[in-house]
């Protein structure tokens, strides 16, 4: 009963404690609320701009959720889609002649597999080495952070623009070909949405109908069990983290050349460039109960709250930034009731076990009991 | 690179990385205590965001930096918490619940500085205080013995925190609770109690080095941590655990950036290269945390709330 319940009494949770905030600082709260509803639905332009933000959203909750279900926490969402991004950026400076047709999928493919190896390697010494891959994942970040830094301040940097103090550390503008077409005429939504929705549902038939999957999801619940049964757990770990990374790649390449700009831009920070995407993909995933499709719903609605964010801070005044303190009440509320939800099923299966019902098994679509979710810190 | 092996600017860089390293020190050895105990807060870094603003904030209004402090120490306390709650109370799975308290912490502390402070305006920073006679030393003095009263403190409580752990009935229970909660529990020890401890003591260490960094720079910005938490919890495995060996991570981390400064100002590597040089500590780090993952061995139930077994 409290299982589905849990998720959208998570956000109605951290709505209400929303409210309380804006009423401390003096804001009306259905006003703000309303303003965001607006802002974020109201209309094909707001719509757009949605699922705009929705795109890489969408993309890293993908990946987390394939992490996960492996039992692998992928903390580097930042850092891969920095990497992706720079993949990609790089090769559309590298070959700006080549026709639309064949340098969108290039640039795409790029940003995807610079996530990927981005991911490999903490998937590599997880698996191999034990490492613990929350604090391995970190580090890449700041490792990427750097990287990206240096690169676009310096091999690079758009030559032409000069200021007061040096170059601007971004790209030149990006080969026209490679920018990803709008697919509404008048609003921002462009091929990089259509692509993230594809993914999803690619990812979903990926853990729920592959032998693939199977497995991945089997090592998520029980790596002693995966490999008793012969299962190839280490592999299995390192492609978890790998695919989790080529998707947060593949974010990092729509985020330039869905960009305004066309243009990869560092303000000396990852967020600069994510957005913050790398750990929000994180709340949209469990948001979605680690199943890429319901992923989709919950990245369009937490796209939508981006983008409502700035309405509400032109109407009431409080800062938009209210809106990443919602989305980590979100996931500290969300991990919390999932153990009152956990103590509720493990009283029905008691139950359960009394009347001779089936034994639990890896039921489709539905998110692992908390065990599994639960790593083993190492 | 001749210019940089005066006396005068290596004093100056070894001064400047002692300072760059107590917030690192500070947040790491709190959460060693929690990691002890066999809880993960991977929400230091929101924590600090947090700590650091009320700190600047009480510093602004009030001017009285004592007071801000405690202020910082106090948002570190409230949040504990608030992370006790959710990882002790709740057994909340902690990689990610401390996700939600980084956002939290990222979000919130922007928010407020806009809404009740809008402009940046700096606030006056505790003079460095020089310990008689040994600031007197030549070089060492001007090194490590003419720094702000923080940094003293978070280098006293590196022994103490060690003596705690390692040599009192409450630095035991914390280690069987981080080790065999169970038979910790079989012996009478409140496990629950313990972590809460722990996780409160952690948090207020967490709050103290969020004052401790607002304190050093001055002014308020946003995500003015730029990920610090984050390491000050790697720190804690690249010292093995360790009250110690946290603080060889700490000074690393603080003496790299340090000498990348000094560099960066002398003109000896470009301002490009500066950013590959950072990259230094986070290499170093992973390498460490391999090291460490063959090494040590983690307390065994470090991440997995415990349960008594019906």
């Amino acid at each position: 009963m409290l299982g589905w319940l849990a998720i959208p009494s998570a956000l109605l949770g951290a709505l209400v404690l929303g409210a309380v905030m804006m009423l401390a600082l003096g804001a009306n709260p259905l006003t703000g609320y309303r303003a965001l509803l607006v802002g974020a639905f109201g209309g094909s332009y707001a719509l757009g701009s949605t699922a705009f933000q929705a795109a890489p959203l969408l993309l890293v909750g993908v990946g987390i959720c394939i992490a996960f279900r492996a039992n692998v926490f992928n903390i580097g969402g930042e850092g891969q889609i920095a990497m992706g991004g720079l993949a990609g950026a790089a090769t559309a400076l590298a070959f700006p002649e080549l026709p639309s047709v064949v340098l969108i999928p290039l640039v795409l493919l790029a940003g995807t597999a610079g996530g990927a190896i981005w991911g490999a390697i903490p998937g590599f010494f997880k698996a191999q080495y034990n490492v613990n891959e929350i604090l391995s994942t970190i580090m890449l970040n700041l490792v990427a952070v750097q990287v990206m830094n240096y690169l676009l301040a310096g091999p690079m940097v758009d030559h032409s623009q000069a200021s007061v103090g040096g170059l601007i550390p971004e790209t030149q503008l990006l080969s026209r070909n490679a920018w990803l077409p709008i697919l509404v005429p008048g609003t921002q939504l462009h091929l990089g949405v259509l692509i993230a929705v594809l993914v999803a549902i690619a990812a979903y038939l990926l853990l729920w109908r592959t032998t693939f999957g199977f497995r991945l999801r089997a090592v998520g619940l029980s790596r002693d069990a995966s490999a008793y049964a012969g299962m190839p757990v280490k592999r299995t770990i390192v492609w978890a983290v790998t695919l989790s990374g080529a998707a947060c790649g593949l974010a990092g390449s729509i985020l330039v050349f869905g960009s305004i700009s066309h243009r990869m831009v560092t303000d000396g920070s990852l967020t600069g460039f994510t957005g913050s995407a790398g750990f929000n993909g994180i709340v949209v995933a469990l948001f979605g109960g680690l199943n890429p499709l319901w992923t989709i719903v919950s990245a369009f609605l937490f796209g939508g709250l981006i983008v409502g964010g700035s309405a509400l801070q032109v109407a009431t005044g409080v800062p938009s930034d209210l809106v990443t303190a919602l989305s980590g009440i979100v996931v500290v509320l969300v991990v919390s009731l999932e153990y009152l939800r956990r103590r509720a099923r493990s009283q029905s299966t008691a139950l359960a076990a009394f009347g001779g019902a089936n034994p639990p098994t890896l039921r489709r679509g539905e998110p692992p009991p908390a065990a599994a979710v639960g790593g083993d810190g190492a | 690179m001749s210019q940089f092996f005066t006396a005068a600017v290596l004093t100056s860089t070894v001064a400047a990385g002692i300072a760059l390293a107590t917030p690192f020190l500070l947040a790491a050895l709190g959460e060693t205590l929690g990691q002890r105990s066999g809880v993960i807060n991977l929400g230091v870094d929101g924590i600090m965001l947090l700590a650091a603003f009320a700190t600047y904030y009480v510093a602004l209004r009030t001017d009285d930096v004592l007071l801000a402090i405690l202020a910082g120490m106090g948002t570190g306390l409230l949040m504990g918490v608030v992370t006790a709650a959710v990882s002790v109370t709740l057994k909340a799975e902690q990689g990610i619940s401390g996700i939600g308290v980084y956002l939290f912490g990222l979000g919130f502390s922007d928010l407020l500085f806009q809404k009740l402070v809008g402009t940046p305006l700096p606030i006056t920073t505790p003079p460095q205080v020089g310990i008689p006679l040994l600031d007197q030393i030549p070089v060492l003095g001007g090194m490590f013995f003419d720094q702000s009263p923080l940094v003293y403190l978070a280098f006293l409580l590196v022994p103490v925190v060690a003596f705690v752990l390692n040599h009192t009935t409450y630095g035991l229970k914390i280690r069987a609770a981080g080790e065999n909660p169970a038979a910790a529990d079989s012996l009478g020890v409140s496990v629950a109690r313990i972590r809460w401890s722990t996780v409160l003591l952690g948090c207020t260490f967490a709050g103290l080095a969020g004052a401790s960094l607002l304190l050093y720079d001055g002014i308020f910005q946003v995500n003015l941590t730029q990920s610090e938490g984050f390491i000050a919890v790697a720190l804690v495995y690249f010292g093995a655990w360790r009250p110690s060996g946290v603080m060889a991570g700490s000074l690393l981390y603080g003496l790299v950036g340090a000498i990348i400064l000094t560099w960066k100002s002398l003109g000896i590597i470009p301002l490009s290269g500066s950013d590959l040089a950072a990259t230094a500590p986070a290499v170093i780090t992973v390498l460490a945390l391999l090291f460490v993952a063959r090494r040590f061995r983690q307390p065994a139930a470090l991440g997995k709330p415990y349960e008594r077994e019906a």
